[in-house]
């Protein structure tokens, strides 16, 4: 790449293991019947702060909240203008979701697309009783009038400047959140 | 890294295994789609998809047409009969009219081989080969492999045994490519005149007794065998086709117990497969027509994000 | 008397065995001796060909040029002008013209055409059997009146035996050639394209050798009964060869000509469905190829020619089954030849290559043509055999732009081309 660019660090692993905990929590406070909860990330990084959230929750309350997937490629409108299509992988919600809350959880919210893609897909299952939506990461931005109940760090940016969100267990190096700065030429 | 970068769907021959297990992939996830009691997706809202099919076809049309409006695609289904290409209009001509209706997208059946490849060369509009005479019959061959896949944990090492009039079937062209291409062992039995040996270039077997491959057989594909005119020098009659090639109750109980049974359709009872066996355990024939569906969907939903991109 | 003096070019003119620098004297459109020049002071245009090969105009004994009936695909003029950029002084058109050239008027038509329009030589075959049909004998005695120099059915071939018999006996009355285009229909069906691994990977119907080796080996059977030779039009299979071969060894009045397609090109050049990769006969394999250039080394093939076929873009631009069969060939098959024969293969001298394109094909075909001898036709292709160029079809003289050799890098070419002592083309 000849493309400078450079990179701050802005949450490491301690501090996204702190979010999400507090997340799970404010989960908890808010929801009353978590036996009924579904809480399902959006893929790729979404699905796994999902997983790490319903393993807090399960922790918190001792009881283990069904745990899904949502694919959103397929329900972007944007497909004509984006040109590629990205990776579809299978949603999976199997069980009924009719008149259940259901949390969707992505990594980062940007425009708010994929949120409104994931209550698109969502709503093809079944109908929830409620939607809310918990992020790690909130960077602005918004290009519909989309906003989260549960962010675990707000963060301003520029339009250009990129997140990159990192898990051990996905990517091989340890949880971190950093901003990728493109270097002015 | 994208693993698929093409506008078209012309024949398995030229895709990479990458490439097909991607379409796969995609497939799968597209299947639940048709299990979702809102059984459509935006994801081709406000594109064009016209289904141009220069030889007759129900199956594949309907299986497109269906594909192509759980994707929210706009479809218009345009046949022989009512095609101008009757009144002396050239394929080319036909086509460039398509797009400039701006069809984003054409499945293009046709008589002649290499027709599908032929419009791609020539036009910005995705084309997707839903058969072209001889050569290919992509979709076909996907879905075959997804039927295989959903059954077995993987490809690699299965013998395939796929029976009947290999030598104009386009169905057993992209079966073979494909499974080559993923590893299995395939077998080609059918008549000599039907099966020439020349086949073993492409990387499989020939044999010319279907006995020989019941007992080791992980899937056997029976191609639908016709006795029309152009094939009354290939061999003397379905009887004795069915004698030699038959998937008969004596053969099928020969099987292995989870051996597959499969069919691209339509079926004629009795001649390549027995009436009880094409409905029996072993049989995926149905699951196959479903499985079209969703990796009909899968190459739509790529095809057209890839079309229209600087290469 | 106007005089053209080609100076230090090597001569090579294989009628005479002859190969050394010397100067070539044409006066009046005829070879003739230094000696010969009364008045060397009047109007004499000197041509330098230091470095080049000063060789007997080119024939090229096998092109279709499509007057009468399709003249959008080539007219004899455009057929000629393209003849002469390729190098040739004389071509060989085949009677399959619309209407097809198996009678007198059509053959005078021809005639009268050429003798307006060409640049060069353009001599005429006709029909063997009426409109190319393969039933009955077309009028041979007529035709030789209008002026053919041989009879074949090009692009057709006689099926029933016995037919063919009659035709090479009748025709044997006149010592008049007879050209065969070897196809067995029963055996080639539809096919389009080598029948072997491409054909069946690509699902396209197969066009087997043995369609060609039936009828060749036919046609090698009734030399034999009939005594009288029969020329066997653009080999493509090996098996062929090893046929003609061996009937040759035996005495038979058998020979064999080649396309520079058929020792370029393979089957899989197919594989993207181009029709101008599309010819009848097809494209086959390397072991064709091997077994054609060793005919051609051993002299069992002794004829090179195009089978120049033009066809306009859009009869070409169809689906793969339903396009015409042929390519144009003129402009870059000396080339083609030099290049693979000579310079790659180094399988023939450029003496042998001139030889089989200069007196074999006037042998054959009986014409006045094909030498330096004195007396002969001032005919003179200028040829540098180590040019290296690149063949452009935008630049092509035909009407039609169907070649798959755009683009080709090519060692050897015809830098001048000279009928009857005018120059009718150059570099």
């Amino acid at each position: 790449m000849k493309e400078k660019s450079k990179t701050l660090l802005v949450m490491d692993a301690e501090a996204i293991g702190k979010a999400i905990r507090r997340i799970a929590h404010e989960i908890v406070e808010r929801n009353s019947d978590i036996a009924r909860l579904v809480v399902a990330g959006i893929p790729t990084r979404g699905v796994e702060v999902a997983r790490r959230l319903v393993d807090h929750i399960e922790e918190i309350e001792g009881v283990r909240p069904d745990f899904g997937v949502v694919d959103v490629s397929m329900h972007r409108d944007d497909l004509a203008t984006r040109g590629r299509p990205t990776a579809v992988v299978p949603s999976e919600l199997p069980f009924d979701l009719d008149d259940r809350p259901l949390v969707l959880v992505d990594d980062v919210l940007f425009t708010g697309r994929s949120c409104r893609a994931a209550m698109d897909a969502v709503s093809s299952f079944g109908r929830p009783s409620r939607i809310q939506y918990a992020v790690l990461v909130d960077r602005g931005h918004r290009e519909l009038p989309i906003r989260a109940d549960y962010v675990g760090k707000n963060l301003p940016t520029t339009r250009e400047e990129k997140i990159r969100v990192r898990f051990e267990n996905l990517d091989t190096v340890p949880d971190s959140v950093s901003v990728v700065k493109p270097e002015a030429s | 890294m994208n693993a698929w970068t093409r506008k078209d769907l012309l024949g398995l021959d030229e895709l990479s295994p990458a490439e097909i297990r991607h379409i796969l992939e995609t497939a799968r996830a597209f299947k639940g789609v048709g299990e979702r009691s809102l059984k459509k997706v935006p994801a081709l809202r406000g594109k064009t998809l016209i289904n141009f099919f220069v030889e007759p076809s129900t199956r594949t049309l309907t299986s497109f047409e269906l594909a192509a409006l759980r994707l929210s695609a706009d479809v218009v289904n345009l046949s022989v009969g009512a095609s101008s290409l009757q009144k002396g209009e050239t394929l080319k001509d036909t086509a460039l009219n398509l797009q400039a209706l701006r069809a984003d997208i054409i499945v293009l059946r046709h008589s002649s081989a290499g027709a599908a490849r032929f419009l791609a060369d020539r036009l910005e509009s995705s084309i997707i080969n839903a058969g072209d005479g001889a050569h290919e019959h992509p979709t076909q061959g996907l879905l075959d492999v997804f039927t295989i896949l959903e059954k077995r944990e993987k490809i690699e090492g299965l013998h395939v045994a796929i029976v009947g009039d290999i030598l104009f079937s386009r169905v057993a062209r992209s079966n073979i490519y494909a499974l080559v291409k993923l590893g299995a062992k395939v077998t080609l039995v059918g008549p000599t005149t039907l099966v020439p040996k020349v086949f073993e270039k492409l990387g499989v077997r020939v044999a010319h007794k279907l006995d020989d491959v019941l007992e080791t057989a992980d899937v056997i594909n029976l191609l639908r065998i016709q006795h029309e005119r152009q094939r009354k020098e290939y061999f003397p009659g379905l009887g004795e086709y069915v004698s030699l090639f038959g998937l008969t109750k004596a053969r099928a109980a020969r099987l292995k117990p989870d051996c597959l049974i499969m069919h691209p359709g339509p079926i004629n009872r009795g001649v390549e497969i027995d009436s009880d066996v094409a409905d029996g355990l072993h049989s995926v024939i149905l699951e196959q027509v479903t499985n079209g569906l969703a990796v009909r969907m899968a190459v739509l939903y790529l095809c057209a994000g890839g079309a229209g991109l600087p290469s | 008397m106007s005089i053209l003096h080609i100076t230090n070019g090597r001569i090579i003119d294989p009628a005479n065995k002859r190969d050394e620098i010397a100067d070539l004297w044409i006066a009046d459109g005829v070879i003739v001796e230094k000696s010969a020049i009364r008045n060397p002071q009047s109007a004499i245009e000197t041509i330098d060909a230091s470095g080049l090969v000063v060789a007997p105009g080119l024939i090229d004994s096998h092109v279709h040029f499509r007057e009468p009936g399709q003249a959008y695909k080539e007219t004899i003029a455009s057929g000629s002008r393209a003849a002469a950029a390729g190098g040739f002084t004389s071509v060989v058109c085949m009677p399959n013209t619309s209407p097809v050239a198996d009678n007198a008027g059509t053959i005078t038509l021809i005639r009268e055409k050429a003798r307006a329009s060409a640049c060069v030589n353009v001599f005429t075959t006709g029909a063997i059997t009426k409109g190319l049909a393969g039933e009955e004998l077309a009028p041979y005695g007529a035709m030789i009146g209008a002026g053919i120099v041989a009879i074949t059915d090009d692009g057709h071939c006689v099926q029933n035996h016995g037919v063919m018999r009659r035709a090479v006996e009748y025709a044997r009355m006149f010592d008049l050639t007879v050209l065969d285009h070897c196809q067995d229909y029963s055996l080639v069906g539809g096919g389009i394209m080598h029948e072997g691994e491409w054909s069946l990977r690509l699902g396209l119907p197969g066009w087997p050798r043995a369609g060609e080796e039936m009828i060749v080996a036919r046609n090698i059977l009734l030399a034999e009964l009939c005594d009288s030779p029969i020329h066997c039009q653009h080999i493509s299979s090996g098996g062929s060869v090893r046929l003609l071969r061996e009937a040759r060894a035996r005495g038979v009045k058998i020979s064999g000509e080649v396309c520079p397609h058929h020792i370029a090109l393979t089957d899989d050049s197919l594989q993207t469905f181009d029709s101008n990769y599309k010819m009848n006969p097809p494209l086959r394999t390397y072991r064709d190829i091997d077994a054609i250039i060793q005919g051609l080394a051993d002299g069992t093939l002794d004829i090179l020619c195009s089978d120049h076929a033009p066809h306009a873009f859009y009869e070409k631009e169809v689906e793969l089954d339903q396009a015409p069969f042929g390519i144009t060939g003129l402009e870059s098959e000396f080339a083609l030849f030099c290049d693979i024969l000579l310079h790659k293969k180094k399988a023939l001298t450029l003496n042998r290559i001139i030889e089989m394109f200069t007196v074999n094909p006037a042998k054959l075909l009986s014409l006045d043509r094909g030498t330096l001898s004195v007396g002969a036709p001032g005919d003179v292709t200028l040829v540098d055999p180590d040019l290296e160029w690149t063949f452009d079809k935008q630049k092509s003289e035909s009407l039609s732009r169907n070649t798959p050799f755009h683009g080709a890098r090519l060692k050897g070419r015809a830098v001048r081309t000279i009928v009857a002592g005018e120059t009718v083309w150059a570099v």
